[in-house]
């Protein structure tokens, strides 16, 4: 049996405000547990909350960025449930009347064509902390730090038909959120979580089957592979004459693994209602507007505009446009070294290449898209070769010197560029394998014959001590052949 | 002394007549004396009191005193209080230190004026008769005399019996459904219960959120007038406090009542008001009339509603607000626990009493799926018209005056069998927390030798009227200066 796969997303966006969405405490990740909860994190009796207007401002700029209607009402409301890592008893979350309502993200699929994704709606929540499990010797340790980051969780409609649209519009979530700068974007700190919802029904049928939700995937990749599994998982159901069970699954990216976390009938009844301590949130067109005037330019505005001031194609443009730290990266590179082009191929190549074995994000990156700029223009200008500037590359990723010129100098890499001594290597080398230049001047095809010339450029690299520029060898060689 | 007011004492106190230092010592021995009796205190903080006593005096040696420098006065216990335990009349809380100051308790701090502890309520403000407490019920001074235990209402209990006993002169106390005017009323003191938002409830331990309120205790509508000023306006750490200007409500006391337009609703005298009690009320209305006032029947048409939104919307709220105490991070917590499902129930079980688990189950219920509508949401509908019921009555009166309670003080133990009729101690007023405007509670007569309490309810922010009113009727009548005996 055919079978359509519909998937929606629910993702936890932390905002990068300085402090709790109510309360004064620090949000700063990494710090000792405990050491950034207050009275009001701790839920003391008689302590409560204040919103951080920066929270709205944020949330107001997101719906903004997704096309979103911004509501001038919006309403905290209590979800109750015990969990010690919920100080209160109760999470302060939005649900009948949140800050952002529909809007919509187009994303760009591998076709080449873009696809529209709606957002139902998406509103502010605070995190709750963390348990620890482990070191504390069959107790339960809590770390209320992250109690009361704020949160806007993102909830999609079912617009997505497979993997690739699912990832695609993370990435281009992300893009959003980081290029706003209302999150650091760091998955790997937990600072956009998304939790997947997957159901098949039979190709073309117009109702959906029984989804699950797959919770907490902290990584493009674990996205991927949760699909994967998932759809997997409910097709062999399926195929059986299996019944899909609604329920919450975990996934384990180490393993491929998942296991029902909870069903639907094991579902807390949350007892949502509005929460007394908090007034409604009344948002103005000046704050709208204000919030509208202070938003940076977003990736489809960048890609556009990568295409015209760099010349640069709609693939390159979207893709070093989507993310706002490869792009201001890319940026400092192109316009240091004054080619888009071999700038673009560079971070997209080398660089990306490097960051995504060392698992790093581009802010972590030893070297600033400056120094690839100044690599950039001693390529362009011929001073190195592409596997000297590999070479120049890894001395300053490795830290071993961050002057592009000192390398090139300390590791003798430049080019040999004057023509004259070239045309004596050239001659040299020739005169040294008359066979081959036989064999060359009689063949017809020139195809063959570019191929041939490979056979040359050994020998004279070597003569050079691997410093002549071979595109200048290449010349001289074709001219001397063929004349 | 101890029969001055606070306004007094604090003149006593500027004309150097007697030190913060002796005054406090000598109201702490009569205090500890007397309370052994009543139990109206949970804690009495004697070291700290003199401590802050002794720094008023230096305050006011140099000519930086407030009317509250140096005067003694005691805080309900559910205002936390730095350093000092909180316990909300609970188990739960038996060992709660808080590390921070409610924001009226700073107020207070601040006003110089000296905390001679804690007193004691229905716990977590749950009741009508502070028999609820933790730490034993407290007694009302009135009808001891008969040799008769009665209560002293609730939930602010242990306020109105210390004030009314002359332990102290002012008390701080809460209401979230008539917990100031009611044991006010049954004690023969002057109680005020502001606009929902007038005064910060930060530092100030939750039952019901959009209900409670802080407000004043004293035997006098001037003092009551002192404490407000001390304790309006504000908060930036309560968000539901109101950014408006605090007058210095003193200022208004003596203003005229000459064409003060009471309304008297008549749902407000009926059921079961007794006739000796309706008597009591209508006589005091009568000096009212002498003063100047013209008196008018009006109609609060859904107040019948009240008491059925209020036992819908306050438990949902409680059920919610104590969810908190969980014995995870302060608070009692179960000994050994197996689980942590184990430590939950346990510590819940065992640190909750009978009241407050009865209150979060109905609110637990109300919220539930399938139950919202009909019980959370319909009670949010009759409040609206609750509210809407003042509203209208407003634009036609400048107060409304009825009966604070249908009956005097009871005898303990009475009504604790029976929730229903302990709930019905409020019927008179349950709504004007429902609506969050302001009332008072005034002593008005006396039925068999116990006191009888006169409702002043006035528009939102109104707090300055209600004063003058209860001001200018006690420059009239006597009764807020009777003794018990």
């Amino acid at each position: 049996m055919q079978w359509d796969i519909v998937i929606g997303l629910e993702i936890h966006v932390q905002l990068a405000t300085k402090t709790k969405i109510f309360s004064g405490s620090s949000t700063a990740y990494g710090a000792e547990p405990n050491t950034q909860a207050n009275a009001v994190d701790l839920a003391m009796p008689g302590t409560l909350p204040v919103p951080n207007e920066q929270a709205f401002r944020y949330a107001v700029m997101f719906g903004l960025a997704v096309n979103a209607e911004i509501e001038r009402r919006s309403v905290f409301e209590r979800k109750n449930y015990f969990y010690p890592d919920l100080p209160k008893g109760y999470q302060t979350t939005q649900l009948e009347r949140p800050i952002v309502g529909p809007g919509y993200v187009d994303i760009d699929l591998a076709n080449g064509e873009t696809k529209r994704v709606r957002i139902h709606h998406a509103h502010l929540e605070e995190d709750a902390g963390k348990s620890l499990h482990e070191d504390f010797h069959g107790m339960t340790g809590i770390d209320l730090n992250r109690a009361g980051t704020p949160l806007i969780e993102v909830v999609t409609e079912p617009d997505m038909t497979n993997a690739d649209e699912a990832v695609a519009f993370a990435k281009k979530l992300h893009g959003i959120v980081t290029s706003l700068g209302i999150c650091d974007g760091d998955m790997s700190q937990g600072s956009m979580r998304f939790d997947v919802n997957i159901s098949l029904k039979p190709k073309g049928s117009d109702t959906l089957g029984t989804r699950t939700e797959t919770k907490n995937l902290n990584s493009f990749r674990f996205m991927e592979q949760a699909i994967a599994h998932e759809v997997e998982r409910q097709m062999d159901i399926l195929e059986d004459g299996g019944a899909i069970v609604q329920e919450t699954r975990l996934y384990n990216g180490d393993r491929d693994e998942s296991r029902s976390m909870r069903t639907k009938e094991e579902a807390n009844d949350y007892r949502y209602f509005p929460c007394p301590d908090l007034l409604p949130v009344e948002i103005d067109d000046a704050f709208i507007d204000e919030a509208h005037n202070s938003l940076p330019e977003l990736p489809d505005a960048r890609k556009v505009r990568f295409k015209e001031q760099y010349g640069l194609n709609d693939y390159d443009a979207g893709l070093l446009a989507g993310d706002s730290q490869l792009a201001a990266f890319f940026e400092a590179a192109a316009d240091r070294g004054k080619d888009a082009k071999l700038a673009s191929n560079w971070v997209q190549g080398e660089f990306s290449a490097r960051l995504n074995a060392e698992e790093k994000p581009v802010a972590d990156s030893p070297i600033s898209g400056e120094q690839l700029g100044d690599l950039v223009v001693r390529i362009a200008d011929n001073t190195i070769s592409s596997a000297g500037a590999k070479k120049v590359f890894e001395a300053l990723w490795t830290g071993e010197n961050d002057s592009v010129d000192a390398i090139i100098d300390a590791k003798g890499l430049k080019q040999v560029s004057d023509t004259g001594e070239l045309e004596k290597m050239v001659d040299e080398v020739l005169a040294s394998m008359p066979d081959q230049v036989a064999q060359y001047q009689q063949e017809s095809d020139p195809k063959k014959q570019k191929k041939m010339l490979g056979g040359f450029m050994g020998p004279l690299m070597k003569a050079s001590k691997g410093q002549g520029n071979p595109k200048l060898f290449n010349e001289i060689l074709v001219k001397k052949l063929g004349g | 002394m101890h029969n001055k007011s606070v306004a007094e004492l604090s003149r006593e106190l500027e004309s150097g007549k007697i030190s913060s230092v002796e005054l406090t010592r000598q109201f702490l021995g009569r205090l500890k004396k007397e309370d052994e009796q009543l139990n109206s205190f949970i804690t009495i903080t004697e070291e700290q009191a003199l401590a802050d006593a002794h720094a008023a005096d230096e305050q006011r040696a140099a000519g930086k005193a407030t009317p509250w420098t140096g005067v003694p006065f005691a805080h309900k216990d559910i205002f936390c209080t730095n350093g000092v335990a909180t316990t909300c009349g609970s188990k739960m809380l038996a060992n709660f230190v808080p590390p921070y100051d409610a924001t009226v308790t700073e107020n207070f701090r601040k006003a110089g004026a000296v905390c001679l502890g804690k007193t004691n309520m229905d716990e977590f403000a749950m009741g009508s008769s502070t028999e609820s407490s933790f730490f034993g019920a407290t007694t009302n001074p009135w009808g001891l005399s008969q040799g008769e235990k009665r209560v002293p209402g609730g939930s602010s209990g242990g306020s109105a019996a210390a004030v009314a006993a002359r332990l102290v002169p002012a008390a701080t106390a809460t209401d979230t459904g008539g917990s100031i005017r009611q044991p006010a009323a049954l004690c023969g003191v002057t109680g005020l219960k502001p606009t929902y938002g007038r005064v910060s409830r930060y530092g100030m331990i939750a039952f019901a959120s959009s209900l409670d309120q802080g407000g004043t205790m004293a035997r006098t509508a001037e003092d009551n007038a002192l404490m407000l000023n001390v304790m309006a306006g504000f908060d930036p750490k309560d968000s539901t406090s109101i950014d408006r200007d605090v007058p210095d409500y003193t200022a208004t006391l003596n203003e005229p009542l000459e064409g003060l337009r009471i309304g008297l609703p008549k749902e407000y005298f009926t059921g079961n008001l007794s006739a000796a009690m309706e008597e009591q009320v209508r006589g005091a209305i009568r000096e009212y009339e002498k003063l100047g006032a013209t008196i008018k029947e009006v109609s609060l048409p859904h107040a019948d509603l009240a008491i059925a939104a209020y036992y819908v919307i306050a438990p949902a709220e409680a059920s919610a607000n104590l969810s908190r105490f969980d014995g995870a991070r302060y608070g009692y917590r179960c000994e050994d626990p197996k689980d942590l499902l184990d430590m939950y129930t346990r510590t819940r079980a065992e640190g909750f009493g009978t009241e407050v688990k009865r209150r979060i189950l109905v609110g637990t219920y109300a919220l539930s799926a399938g139950y919202f509508d009909a019980y959370y949401l319909k009670a949010q509908k009759v409040r609206r018209l609750i509210q809407q019921d003042f509203i209208n009555a407003f634009k036609d009166v400048d107060v409304l005056m009825s009966p604070t309670t249908p009956s005097p003080a009871f005898i303990q133990g009475e009504k604790t069998s029976d929730p229903v009729t302990m709930y019905l101690e409020d019927v008179f007023t349950i709504a004007i927390n429902l609506a969050g405007i302001p009332a008072m509670s005034v002593p008005a007569g006396f039925v068999d030798g116990l006191p009888v309490g006169l409702q002043i309810i006035g528009d939102y922010f109104s707090e300055a009227r209600l004063l003058n009113a209860a001001h200018q009727f006690q420059q009239v009548t006597d009764w807020h200066q009777r003794e018990p005996q």
